[in-house]
């Protein structure tokens, strides 16, 4: 019977001593897998919005992901002209408009192509398509193309930086 | 201490060390297999023949495989493919034998289902039995990744991305996966440790677990009928072979099982040698890259059908159905509510229907999910996928109707 209850009380404390144990090796193994701060240090990219072309799709790159930049010409501004999601989209410099997004499906991530001629984007994975301000024309995507945080600087865009614009679209919801 | 005496032989000497005489009895020569079986039942000894190719090519190819995202794809490509001597054949039998591999599981699984071997004491094999199917697929993906070429890395990117769980965006769950924004080198690294480790431990394992769950119950056979292994054992043992309903597992059902083999090795070596295009796509000899999506992208073939359930949905909806249809066959056992273990073409007209109706649904939406989402195979995608969903959502039901046979 004493016997026992001192089996009782060592089967107790080892349980308490591999319990911690566990979970001390659970948030190791979990902080093993975390992305490492070389990766998320090299978070940023500065643009030089003065070199783009009106109506031309140029694919910029910012960690790892492709960015689409493009400024928009007469033609697309008038084509969107009240349309208030896509207006809420433009980001200003100077006097031009641009759409800069984070060029991967907001569906699975796939790339979308961009088409000249239609003026939009199609998605080869599972059909899905954005118009030029990157808002959803045909399902499966969720939701328009995310915009990268960004802050204006003169003519140049750093992205991966928070700037009051694009806090503005966050707070708003153009953007995740 | 136990008590030991000097050996006779060495077989002796073992036998006082390791009872080896009754290890073999209880693994083999007294493991009985009832006779009314057919060669659907030798799929079991192929997926283990199978699985030793994918072990031996693939130690193999780990000797000249470098994972980084710099290396990789040339150390496959060229060392693998060209410098090393005989080093396509490994590459060929360890791409043909993953692809083959999931063809026999599928059989494997649809011979289960219609002679009802998941019922009656069984269901621990089948559920061991779906574990080891996750747990190829797992393996399967993450050597997918190895060649580092635009498919792997976009099967990577979109794979990766249902973590986020569509409007729950779970993007920290997905970085933390990749251990990057995008797969990188840090995702080509535990991908590796996965495929060449984790995983075959984790296979290794539960093929032991599945033979285990197999000792007890016995196979089953063509008629479902309940056999009394003891009194038949006791029969055949007794002399009375031709009077038994059972057989000795080695070395005579195993000489039937390694006929089956045998065709079968001819088949695969067959590919192996002639036709192995169909387990190396085209599109994943160009390297990675992340800036450039090519025009159309598929699982392998074997993944197809649940990807083909996925598609046609909004996110949400599509990931719900995806997750459903990934876990819905390991409940199998409790959502078949018929006491009936017969096969299915004698347990009345609806499961019947149910059956084939299942089968050759899943062979739409695997022809479906190959072809672009476009038009007509959009709709006839859409259609399959929601009978999928109804069959399963139909089967507790018609199975509590069914009648005692
Ligand atoms: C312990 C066993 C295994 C080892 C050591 C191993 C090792 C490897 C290595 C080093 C590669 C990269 C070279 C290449 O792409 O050809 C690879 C690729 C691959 N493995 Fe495995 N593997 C094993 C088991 C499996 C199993 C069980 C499956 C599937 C069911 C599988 C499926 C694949 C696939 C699909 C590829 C890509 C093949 C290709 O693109 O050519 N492997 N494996
Ligand atoms: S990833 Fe673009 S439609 Fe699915």
């Amino acid at each position: 019977m004493e016997n026992n209850n001192r089996r009782g009380f060592m089967g107790k404390a080892f349980g308490a001593v591999a319990a911690v144990g566990a979970v001390g090796s659970l948030v190791a193994m979990k902080k093993t897998w975390d992305p490492l701060p070389s990766v998320k240090a090299a978070g940023f990219t500065t643009l030089d919005m003065s070199i783009y072309a009106e109506g031309v799709m140029v694919t910029e790159k910012w960690r790892g992901k492709p960015i689409f930049v493009l400024k928009k010409s007469e033609r697309l501004m008038a084509q969107e002209k009240g349309n208030a999601a896509a207006e809420a989209r433009n980001i200003k410099i100077g006097n031009d408009n641009f759409m800069v997004a984070i060029g991967l499906c907001t569906h699975l991530g796939c790339i979308p192509a961009f088409r000249k001629d239609e003026g939009n984007f199609l998605c080869a994975c599972h059909g899905g398509m954005f118009d030029a301000s990157g808002l959803v024309l045909k399902v499966p995507p969720p939701r328009g193309f995310d915009i990268p945080p960004f802050k204006i600087e003169g003519n140049k865009l750093v992205l991966g930086e928070v700037g009051p614009e694009w806090q503005a679209m966050k707070d708003n919801g153009v953007t995740l | 201490m136990a008590h030991f005496t000097k050996a006779t032989s060495v077989k002796d000497w073992l036998n006082q060390r390791l009872a080896i005489e009754k290890v073999e009895k209880v693994m083999a020569s007294e493991y009985w297999i009832p006779k009314n079986i057919n060669f659907l039942w030798a799929m079991g000894m192929i997926l283990v023949v199978t699985f030793v190719l994918l072990l031996v090519s693939g130690i193999f190819l780990l000797m000249y495989y470098v994972p980084t995202v710099d290396e990789a794809f040339d150390s496959v490509n060229y060392t693998i493919m060209r410098e090393v001597d005989f080093g396509w054949l490994w590459r060929h039998v360890h791409g043909v034998a993953a692809s083959v591999v999931f063809l026999i599981i599928y059989i494997h699984m649809f011979t289960g289902i219609y002679y009802g071997s998941y019922k009656k004491g069984r269901e621990m094999i089948w559920i061991s039995g779906m574990l080891l199917f996750v747990a190829f697929s797992a393996e399967a993906f993450s050597g997918y990744m190895l060649p580092w070429g635009q498919m792997s890395y976009w099967a990577g990117m979109v794979i990766t991305n249902l973590f986020s769980g569509g409007s729950l965006h779970a993007n920290f769950l997905v970085e933390w996966i990749r251990g990057d924004y995008v797969p990188a080198q840090a995702f080509l690294g535990r991908f590796f440790m996965l495929h060449v480790l984790l995983i075959p431990v984790a296979i290794m394992g539960l093929i032991g677990l599945h033979f285990a769950a197999l000792r007890i119950p016995h196979v089953n056979n063509q008629d479902g009928g309940e056999i009394d292994f003891d009194v038949e054992s006791k029969k055949y043992l007794d002399g009375d072979k031709a009077g038994s309903k059972v057989m000795r597992f080695a070395n005579d059902f195993m000489s039937k099982d390694m006929m089956v083999v045998g065709i079968f090795l001819i088949f695969f070596f067959y590919l192996v040698f002639y036709n192995y295009g169909f387990a190396m796509d085209a599109v994943n000899f160009d390297p990675a890259d992340g800036l450039k999506t090519p025009t159309h992208i598929y699982p392998e073939w074997y993944f197809l059908w649940s990807y083909e359930i996925l598609r046609p949905f909004n996110i949400d909806l599509g990931l719900v159905l995806f997750g459903f249809a990934q876990v819905i066959f390991v409940f199998l056992p409790f959502i078949d509510r018929s006491p009936n273990s017969i096969p299915a073409n004698r347990r009345g007209t609806a499961f019947k229907v149910w059956f084939w109706l299942m089968l050759s649904n899943m062979i739409v939406l695997t022809a479906m999910g190959k072809l672009p989402p476009e038009g007509m195979f959009s709709a006839i995608g859409l259609v399959s996928a929601i009978l999928f969903i109804v069959q399963w959502l139909a089967l507790p039901i018609i199975t509590s109707m069914e009648k005692k046979v």
